[in-house]
């Protein structure tokens, strides 16, 4: 019995390590959850926020650049003031400020650094900068905001802030993060993968109590962050400068389209504010405001506003006529001013004179026979295919949709179906009669300034259009950029059906926008009024210049300024002026347009 | 010098070569324990915890030489003095020593300190083989019973009293000691059958569940064998002693101090305070556990290295071999010591004296409760109590203690061949 004992115990020290190593066993190689909350203990996971890419003009003037801010940063444990008067005076803060953000910092760490007098200027820091050693535990960390050198062009470069939660739900890449920066609107949106560049990480170890204890595995697994690409717009900003001195204190919009390319010259929505306070700390509370203030200038009229088109609109019509076969330079109509009204012109006209005089009765007469073709003996049948055919050749011109301008909201406008009026009359229950408005584009019809000034440029490119964009180059490549903005859009009209509008629209500008005639400079244009039920009509005009190998074409809105001729005529000749020229030889000109009163 | 030369040759090199392969292995965890990568200091450095750990150990290897040249019968002869001269320390240490977090365990001067309660062990160890020497000594019976956990108690008392249970509790691992003596089997189903009610008791939590299953047994066992009057009131007795146990065990706990009541209900429920009273073994186990096969290699470890994992390089050492060295170094520092224990129960068998082997098991004891305890303690088998790694943990007192308790053995081997056969 006893000399069983000794072989009992040691029985009984192999089983002890037996279950001691099988425990271990469990723990260390079966489980390997216990790896994930060491690594969750002990490796902290830091971000580091690439450069965000930069924004030029067309000439390569610098739009939207990186400002550097500098906060000054706290270890409290660290840190050490002897004379607290001339620390106080070194930072501009008083006694009491110093013991709160001291106290605060305090209460979130002693040890880890945390944010102790935010946003610094420039100059400031320059003059703390020297005397930052005699002060232990405080160092400055470097941040960029947007900054806008001259403040122009907010509403096309748009802006950025924090992300929001429905963004990061969306985010399925999962690049994002709680309190990033993307672009909310605007090219910053629209070009958010290319500004943004590539978010580094660095992993580094801390111990129990949150202090960096250096690289993870000295940096093995660290990325470096990668600069956002520099974007070029083909914005020039001197046009759009000079358009946004045109335009403030107005309401409207400026639209200006390189004919030849689709590149967009200029783009004013007035009122307009200044893109720098939607930057850096005072966001959210500069932003509230423009958003709440009654005269929206945060709304982008280029592209959400929309108007019904008025009397440019037959343009388009004489195109559709010439084009179908059922107008030539030669078809006549009478001005019965007992179908619409119209105003005092020569009587009858022909189709140069119609447009020249922009005549209502013609276009009421036309348009009948475009649309009732007596394709069927049915006339409301018989409406209703001559609609819908017109308005496939409408669309065309890049009306009753979004054109695919590089900004977000987009708005398309409306061009009337069949289906519209079957909705609202009834099938078979309207015809021309019900119709007629849309022949001097009022009715059923609205279009948004940037698809006005797409018509200036098919008309002075005879016929075809670029989709109007605002990218030039990306990282100084111009083939970088979305293809869509490279495909040349026809719009299925014979360019030899363009000569006659070219001339009329050159000779209409003697005949109802006098103001807008440069000596020896020939634009071509045509006014517009777009009826506003809610108080004066909205001044428009449409133009592209020079007459022959146009360089730009451009569409003017001014609310509630009346007549066509006067604001937007005048404001568009003085940008086609500006741009063409670079000058301005029509000081008065300016005056009148800057002084903004136009209703008398 | 011809007795030297026999003695020599004749020192069990395999135990000493374990014994220095762990404390080599100690110290090189030391000093992964406290390393800091951004403040890089040598091992050798004086300043942080290795470089003193290698001062423990060259004077450890000073005491070793000690007690190799000096006369084996030595410890023997004077083993009753060692032991009243540690228990009279023991007594005088409340009032002369040194407190800590209201503990009073250390005596000395200066920077030099020890404590004897840890060298008390191996006083204890001696007093005992010395008492139990004669062949007459006879475990099986009463009064010599008495005698033996009369010598073993006597420290025990002393040292709860400083307060210091964890090293109290080491002097119980002497029953294995008192089992390879002889001490009846039953002594050992009791107190297995006790830790076993202890652990259940403090486990369920509704005692009335284990009040019925102490009737439903005792009735059982009172129906199955014969049922005389004096054995159906014998098992009546025990079952309401163990239920009257089971009642007084909650009331016991309560009058513990705060911080060994939460020990206890740690190791039931260690998610019950992950932050708090779980913080040393949640992430201990984390540490250990994030090592997996191979480790993250020397001093690669981030939970040791970062202090997560309090008292790393006292009584939580093994994390940091866990953390760095996987269940590979796991494995080998657990064969180590299973080797080195099984080597001491080899030497102790083949001694002809009963005074070296009852010393042996002692030796084995003390080393086997605190390896097992330490180590199922960082891996939430144990509740956490003060008790050091043998040869491992960082400290002058626990690498003195357990080098001079395991070199006297030793020692004791190697002059085996001079000494008469005395064996009972």
């Amino acid at each position: 019995m006893k000399d069983q004992r000794p072989v009992v115990i040691l029985i009984f020290i192999f089983l002890v390590s037996i279950i001691l190593l099988i425990r271990l066993f469990m723990i260390q190689v079966v489980d390997d959850s216990f790896m994930k909350r060491a690594e969750s203990n002990a490796i902290q996971r830091i971000v580091d926020h690439p450069y965000r890419g930069l924004v030029y003009d067309r000439n390569g003037k610098l739009l939207v650049f990186n400002n550097p801010i500098f906060d000054v940063m706290i270890v409290p444990k660290e840190f050490k003031v002897g004379d607290t008067t001339r620390f106080c005076e070194l930072f501009k803060i008083s006694k009491e400020q110093l013991i709160e953000s001291y106290t605060s910092a305090r209460k979130y760490s002693s040890v880890k650094p945390s944010t102790f007098i935010k946003q610094i200027s420039t100059r400031d820091f320059a003059r703390i900068q020297d005397f930052l050693v005699d002060y232990p535990g405080l160092f400055i960390m470097t941040r960029a905001v947007r900054s806008y050198p001259n403040a122009t062009a907010g509403h096309a470069l748009g802006y950025i802030g924090e992300i929001s939660s429905t963004q990061l739900e969306r985010d399925t890449l999962k690049y994002y993060s709680q309190g990033d920066y993307v672009g909310l609107s605007g090219m910053e949106r629209y070009y958010e993968n290319e500004l943004r560049g590539k978010k580094g990480v660095k992993y580094k170890m801390v111990n129990v109590r949150g202090v960096d204890k250096g690289p993870f595995k000295d940096g093995e697994y660290d990325t470096a962050s990668v600069a956002g690409k520099n974007i070029t717009s083909t914005i020039d900003m001197e046009l759009q400068l000079y358009g946004e001195m045109l335009m403030a204190g107005k309401t409207g919009s400026v639209v200006a389209i390189e004919p030849g390319t689709g590149e967009i010259l200029a783009m004013i929505s007035a009122p307009f504010y200044d893109p720098n306070n939607l930057t850096g700390a005072d966001f959210s509370k500069n932003y509230r405001k423009l958003n709440n203030d009654p005269i929206k200038p945060l709304f982008n009229r280029p592209i959400m506003a929309t108007y019904p088109p008025g009397s440019i609109f037959k343009i388009v019509q004489s195109l559709v006529g010439l084009q179908k076969g059922i107008l030539f330079p030669e078809t006549t109509f009478a001005c019965n001013r007992s179908l619409v009204a119209c105003h005092n012109h020569p009587n009858p006209v022909n189709l140069f004179g119609a447009i020249r005089n922009s005549c209502n009765p013609y276009y009421h007469q036309a348009f009948r026979q475009i649309i009732n073709r007596e394709v069927s003996s049915n006339t409301f049948k018989d409406t209703q295919i001559g609609l819908d055919e017109w308005r496939e050749s409408v669309m065309k011109f890049g009306l009753g949709g979004t054109l695919g301008v590089d900004m977000t909201n987009e708005k398309g406008g409306s061009i009337p179906s069949s289906k519209l009026y079957d909705r609202v009359y009834g099938v078979g229950r309207w015809k021309y009669s019900t119709i007629y408005s849309l022949s001097i584009g009022q009715g059923e019809m609205l279009v948004t300034p940037l698809q006005m000034a797409n018509l200036a440029a098919i008309f002075a490119n005879k016929g075809f259009y670029y989709t109007p964009h605002l990218i030039k180059e990306i990282n100084g490549d111009p083939t970088l950029i979305p293809a869509r903005y490279q495909i040349k859009n026809e719009v299925g009209i014979d360019a030899k059906h363009f000569d006659l509008i070219q001339d009329a629209m050159a000779e209409a500008l003697y005949g109802t926008a006098n103001r807008a005639v440069l000596k020896d400079l020939v634009i071509a244009g045509k006014t517009g009024t777009a009826q506003n039920p809610h108080g004066e009509d909205h001044s428009v005009f449409i133009a592209f210049a020079p007459k022959d190998n146009p360089k730009i074409a451009i569409v003017v809105y001014v609310e509630n300024a009346g007549w066509g001729g006067r604001a937007a005529a005048s404001t568009a000749s003085l940008m086609i002026e500006k741009y063409l020229k670079g000058t301005i030889t029509r000081p008065a000109l300016q005056d009148y347009v800057l002084a903004g009163n136009f209703i008398y | 010098m011809r007795e030297a030369d026999i003695q020599i040759n004749r020192v069990d090199w395999i135990a000493v070569s374990i014994y220095f392969a762990l404390v080599t292995i100690g110290w090189f965890n030391i000093y992964a324990a406290v390393y800091d990568s951004q403040v890089e200091k040598s091992i050798f450095d004086v300043s942080i915890n290795s470089g003193i750990q290698l001062v423990w150990i060259g004077t450890a290897i000073v005491l070793i030489t000690i007690i190799m040249v000096a006369d084996s019968r030595f410890f023997e002869n004077l083993s009753l003095v060692i032991y009243l001269i540690f228990m009279v320390l023991l007594i005088l240490t409340p009032f002369i020593g040194k407190e800590v977090n209201g503990q009073t365990l250390s005596i000395g001067f200066g920077s030099f300190r020890i404590q004897p309660g840890e060298f008390a062990k191996f006083a204890t160890a001696l007093a005992l083989a010395k008492v139990m020497e004669r062949p007459t000594f006879d475990l099986s019976k009463k009064n010599y019973q008495l005698i033996a956990f009369g010598v073993l108690l006597l420290p025990v008392i002393l040292i709860i009293l400083q307060p210091d249970t964890g090293t109290a509790m080491v002097y119980f691992a002497m029953l294995l000691m008192f089992y390879r003596e002889g001490l009846p089997s039953g002594y050992f189903v009791l107190g297995i059958g006790m830790i076993a009610v202890t652990l259940l008791a403090l486990g369920v939590e509704n005692n009335l569940y284990l009040a019925g299953a102490v009737i439903a047994i005792t009735l059982i066992l009172i129906f199955l064998g014969k049922r005389t009057w004096q054995r159906i009131l014998a098992f009546s007795l025990i079952g309401l002693g163990l239920i009257a146990y089971i009642y007084s065990l909650d009331f016991v706990v309560s009058k513990l101090p705060p911080h060994q009541q939460n020990r206890i209900m740690v190791l039931f429920n260690p998610n019950l305070d992950p932050l708090g009273v779980g913080w040393n073994v949640t992430q201990s186990k984390i540490a250990i556990g994030s090592g997996g096969l191979l480790g993250k290699g020397y001093l690669e470890g981030t939970q040791t290295k970062f202090d997560f994992v309090p008292e790393q390089h006292t009584d939580f050492i093994f994390c940091t071999l866990g953390e760095e060295f996987g269940w590979i170094g796991s494995l080998v520092v657990i064969s180590l010591f299973t080797g080195l224990l099984y080597r001491l129960i080899i030497m102790a068998e083949r001694q002809k004296t009963r005074f070296t082997r009852i010393y042996g098991y002692c030796v084995v004891s003390i080393l086997l409760f605190h390896f097992m305890i330490n180590i199922a303690m960082t891996i939430g088998l144990f509740p956490v109590v003060g008790i050091p790694l043998p040869f491992f943990s960082y400290g002058g007192s626990s690498l003195w203690s357990f080098t001079v308790l395991l070199f006297i053995f030793i020692k004791m081997d190697s002059s085996r061949a001079t000494q008469l056969g005395r064996l009972g």
